[in-house]
């Protein structure tokens, strides 16, 4: 089982904050095949969520294979998940890897914090709209 | 589906003065419904019409298809006001067993669950309880009435931060598993944003904003550019504007854009508070109702009601 953690200030839409964090716990193996996702209710009880917004985030994880609803009984991790979340762990990614020079050369270059923030910000918006 | 609630050309007047006019729109059931105005826009009035509390002079209002001019009205919903009125000499388990006397449909099995959550003793006076453990009580018998409406005023106003999470929490998780519709009025906006999917917005006694959280807001924009003249500039003016302001030579402005917007302008989403102050500060803008909550006008069948527009179809 997970916690889920909603940020009132992020900017983010409630729901996809759910989705990014059961995707982020699927990746670090926090979520493993054939775990329970907290239902609806649970989660409302726990972050006063509206509960038809974490219904339509395990909407969209189902869409995207990674749960899988049991009628009567909720929403679990699907193997499929699993695999694939074996299949690509982040953190030996070469992006990661990548990312870490990049952050390197912005230190060496005299970037602060609130520079290197604003250009990934930037970027991020620009290559996911 | 039937729809919790209808209202049609509602009014009510005291002495001239009209606290509630012209209101006609709808809530489809199964929402959570924030209902969002200030201080003597007329939403006390509303839920006092709801519940039979109040006549109302003009229009009609159904619940569930129900008249509230129907006494059996009142078996579809519970009504919590503000200050939680509940019998201060009465022990917890007296307050549920006069729930029990009094409504026909009562479930003491939910209601106990809602107390004992709490760590309250069923032997405990109401008048000893903190102000957490007397709204719990009261949602309590609100719940167990197994109400398919739930009309609250104000539910958090009063309660420390703790409590009020917990009972935000209580709220949604019971709403959730009951399947009830719910209204609560709320001047919380921040808190309204994950809580409700749904809003009615009322100012001067009049309906502003209604329909799905996921239509409303993106049928808005915020638009940043630089000033060029006095007042609105003439490429945002096609577009209907909510309210604008100045700062310096920056030129802000909460749009619904009908149509594309110039590339000069920068255009951010806002949050629902950020909408809802926009209204709220301007009385007399455009209302806007997205299709389930319009009321079809006398003789107009469903599919010729106007659609929402740019921004329709985003309720999910």
């Amino acid at each position: 089982m997970v916690e889920f953690r909603i940020d009132r200030h992020s900017g983010m839409a409630a729901y996809l904050q759910i989705v990014q964090q059961v995707q982020e716990a699927l990746r670090l193996g926090i979520l493993m095949e054939g775990d329970q996702l907290p239902t609806a209710a649970r989660v409302a009880r726990d972050t006063k969520l509206n509960p038809n917004t974490t219904l339509k985030a395990y909407r969209e994880l189902e869409h995207q294979g990674l749960v899988e609803p049991r009628p009567g009984v909720g929403t679990f991790v699907s193997r499929a998940a699993a695999e694939q979340a074996k299949a690509r762990p982040l953190a030996d990614s070469p992006l990661r890897g990548e990312l870490d020079d990049w952050m390197r050369r912005a230190r060496v270059a005299g970037l602060e914090w609130g520079d290197v923030s604003a250009l990934i910000t930037a970027a991020r918006a620009e290559h996911y709209p | 589906m039937t729809d919790a609630i209808e209202a049609r050309g509602l009014g009510k007047r005291y002495g001239r003065k009209w606290a509630v006019r012209d209101c006609s729109f709808r809530l489809p059931a199964g929402r959570i419904c924030g209902l969002v105005g200030p201080n003597g826009a007329g939403k006390s009035t509303l839920l006092g019409m709801a519940t039979r509390l109040v006549q109302p002079t003009a229009g009609t209002l159904r619940l569930f298809g129900t008249p509230v001019s129907e006494p059996a009205v009142l078996a579809k919903s519970s009504f919590l006001a503000q200050d939680k009125p509940l019998f201060t000499r009465f022990t917890v388990a007296e307050t549920l067993r006069m729930g029990q006397e009094l409504n026909p449909g009562w479930d003491q099995a939910l209601a106990e669950r809602i107390v004992r959550a709490g760590n309250l003793s069923l032997d405990a006076r109401i008048g000893t309880l903190s102000g957490g453990q007397r709204t719990r009580v009261a949602f309590a018998l609100a719940f167990g009435k197994r109400p398919e409406l739930l009309l609250l005023d104000e539910p958090m106003a009063d309660l420390d931060p703790l409590a009020r999470h917990e009972m935000a929490g209580l709220l949604m998780a019971e709403a959730a598993e009951q399947g009830t519709t719910v209204v609560m009025s709320s001047h919380m906006l921040n808190e309204l944003e994950t809580m409700c999917d749904y809003l009615v917005v009322v100012a001067g006694g009049r309906v502003r904003l209604a329909g799905e959280v996921d239509a409303l807001l993106p049928a808005h924009s915020l638009v940043t550019g630089a000033r060029s003249a006095e007042g609105v500039p003439p490429e945002l003016a096609r577009h209907t504007v909510i309210e604008s302001h100045t700062t310096g030579r920056q030129f802000t402005a909460l749009i619904r854009p009908e149509g594309r917007v110039g590339e000069d302008w920068r255009l951010s989403t806002p949050t629902m508070e950020e909408v809802l102050l926009g209204y709220l500060r301007t009385p007399d803008a455009p209302p806007l109702l997205t299709p389930s909550a319009r009321v079809a006008e006398e003789g107009q069948s469903e599919g010729q009601r106007e659609g929402l527009g740019r921004g329709e179809g985003a309720a999910a």
